[in-house]
């Protein structure tokens, strides 16, 4: 059940981003944490890829206007 | 020469060109030439700083949305699904609503199955859910023994191939405090324990009505279609984590058109996707055109805070920084109140509190004042 989810075409990839690759794209969009969106510590993919709270994580999604594009979220606990 | 242009103009548009260059044989002079081009094309579509893009945005459906279906059309026929489309359908996604009017799913099915109807009839046979009232003709209850005799429509079990043991221990299973015996005449027996009066009884008739038998719960209606070279099980009443548990299901493309159910299975993330997703079929199916960019916008807007949140005063506008601007959507003297209680301060940093005090909105031509810090104390 766990591993198969991620496999879904709706399901963009989703990276745990390392502290100094945060703080890159922090510095990079000029934002703090709080700013940036949210995504729940009981996503489903965030318990099966293990992130803790306050990590960054990077979705890369598939855009149909240009391809590929980056988003990212912040870990939090509600 | 095409990688120093990677990152300035988009990667999709990148491999058009690459395409197009190719078919048409360019020299390396031309196709310098075609991207300086595209490159200055591309940047004079870009939206301006300051531009109001949400009600570009809410313009954009709000048009459309004239010329939309405004009923839920119903349908004579058996096999046939009705499912919400139009207006009501688009304001269901918007809205967030916890469940759909009409919720389906598009099950697909493994590589090999996919291409044998055979094998998705009987999968889609399968999936249905089959209740205690669909295989018996009468519910008796018997006044003098104290018990409900059901007796069963044998055609109906040989139909879906379920045998009477089965529907005993799902009966067992569902009521503990009872005893399930088979009478002699083949029928099923079912007696509450110890002392009971006619109403309970009569209760309890009702309860064994709705008994569960076997398939996924909620799936009340199949339909194997074809569609796209491959056979596809529509369904009314959905059970996404259910489903995809299922051996010939395939995991990765089956969904459900309810979006609560498809955030609580694959995540936000999804949801997001699913979103955009039914928003666009909406459109699409009613013949009109509108840019994705603006349903992308909308949908993101309604996932940023890690759950889905609809369009409505206890949704994304609940999220608005300044009072004024929330109480100025529905309910305003709830919002006012309870702001006044809690010492809410208002900043006047947005478009709607702006307007409400007669003040120049930082929008457009507005917006650079609040952005350039003039020098102070230059000699």
């Amino acid at each position: 059940m766990e591993e198969i989810i991620l496999k879904h075409r709706f399901l963009p990839k989703h990276e745990i981003l390392s502290e100094e690759e945060a703080e890159k794209i922090l510095k990079k969009y000029n934002v703090s944490k709080r700013q940036l969106p949210k995504i729940r510590l009981k996503d489903p993919v965030i318990k099966v890829i293990g992130a803790k709270e306050g990590d960054l994580i990077k979705i890369t999604r598939k855009s149909p206007t240009s391809k590929e594009s980056p988003y990212y979220r912040v870990v939090v606990d509600e | 020469m095409i990688e120093s242009y990677k990152g300035k103009i988009p990667d999709l548009l990148i491999e058009e060109f690459e395409k197009i260059s190719k078919e048409d044989n360019l020299t390396k002079i031309q196709k310098e030439a075609v991207l300086k081009a595209l490159e200055k094309r591309y940047d004079s579509y870009k939206v301006n700083p300051g531009e109001a893009v949400g009600i570009v945005t809410a313009e954009s459906f709000g048009e459309p949305g004239t010329q939309m279906t405004l009923k839920v059309f119903h349908f004579a026929g058996v096999s046939e699904l009705n499912v919400t489309v139009g207006l009501p359908r688009l304001i269901e996604i918007f809205d967030a609503r916890k469940e759909a009017s009409t919720p389906s799913m598009e099950i697909y099915l493994k590589k090999p199955y996919n291409k044998d109807i055979k094998k998705a009839k009987k999968l889609a046979a399968l999936i249905k859910e089959v209740k205690l009232r669909e295989l018996s003709n009468e519910f008796l209850i018997n006044i003098i023994k104290g018990h409900i005799e059901i007796s069963l429509n044998k055609r109906n079990m040989r139909d879906l191939g379920i045998k009477d043991d089965l529907m005993i221990n799902s009966l067992k299973n569902k009521f503990k405090k009872t005893i399930v015996r088979k009478s002699a005449g083949g029928n099923i027996i079912i007696k509450p324990e110890g002392e009971t009066i006619l109403k309970d009884i009569y209760k309890l008739k009702e309860k064994v009505k709705e008994t569960f038998i076997r398939g996924v719960e909620g799936i009340t209606q199949v339909l194997p279609i074809k569609q796209n070279n491959e056979f596809v099980i529509l369904t009314m009443g959905s059970n996404l984590k259910e489903v995809i548990k299922l051996d010939l299901v395939d995991e990765t493309r089956t969904i459900s058109n309810n979006i609560f159910e498809v955030a609580s299975v694959f995540g936000i993330e999804a949801a997001r996707e699913s979103v955009v997703y039914e928003a666009k079929k909406v459109i699409e199916d009613q013949g009109l055109d509108v840019d994705v960019r603006h349903i992308l916008f909308i949908a993101d807007l309604m996932c940023s805070s890690g759950v889905v949140k609809g369009v409505t005063r206890s949704g994304v506008t609940s999220e608005k920084e300044s009072v004024l601007a929330r109480a100025s959507f529905e309910t305003p003297l709830k919002h006012l109140v309870n702001a006044a209680l809690s010492g809410e301060e208002d900043f006047l940093n947005s478009v709607v509190e702006n307007v409400i005090l007669n003040q120049p909105v930082p929008l457009g031509t507005g917006l650079p004042g609040l952005v350039a810090t003039m020098k102070k104390n230059v000699k």
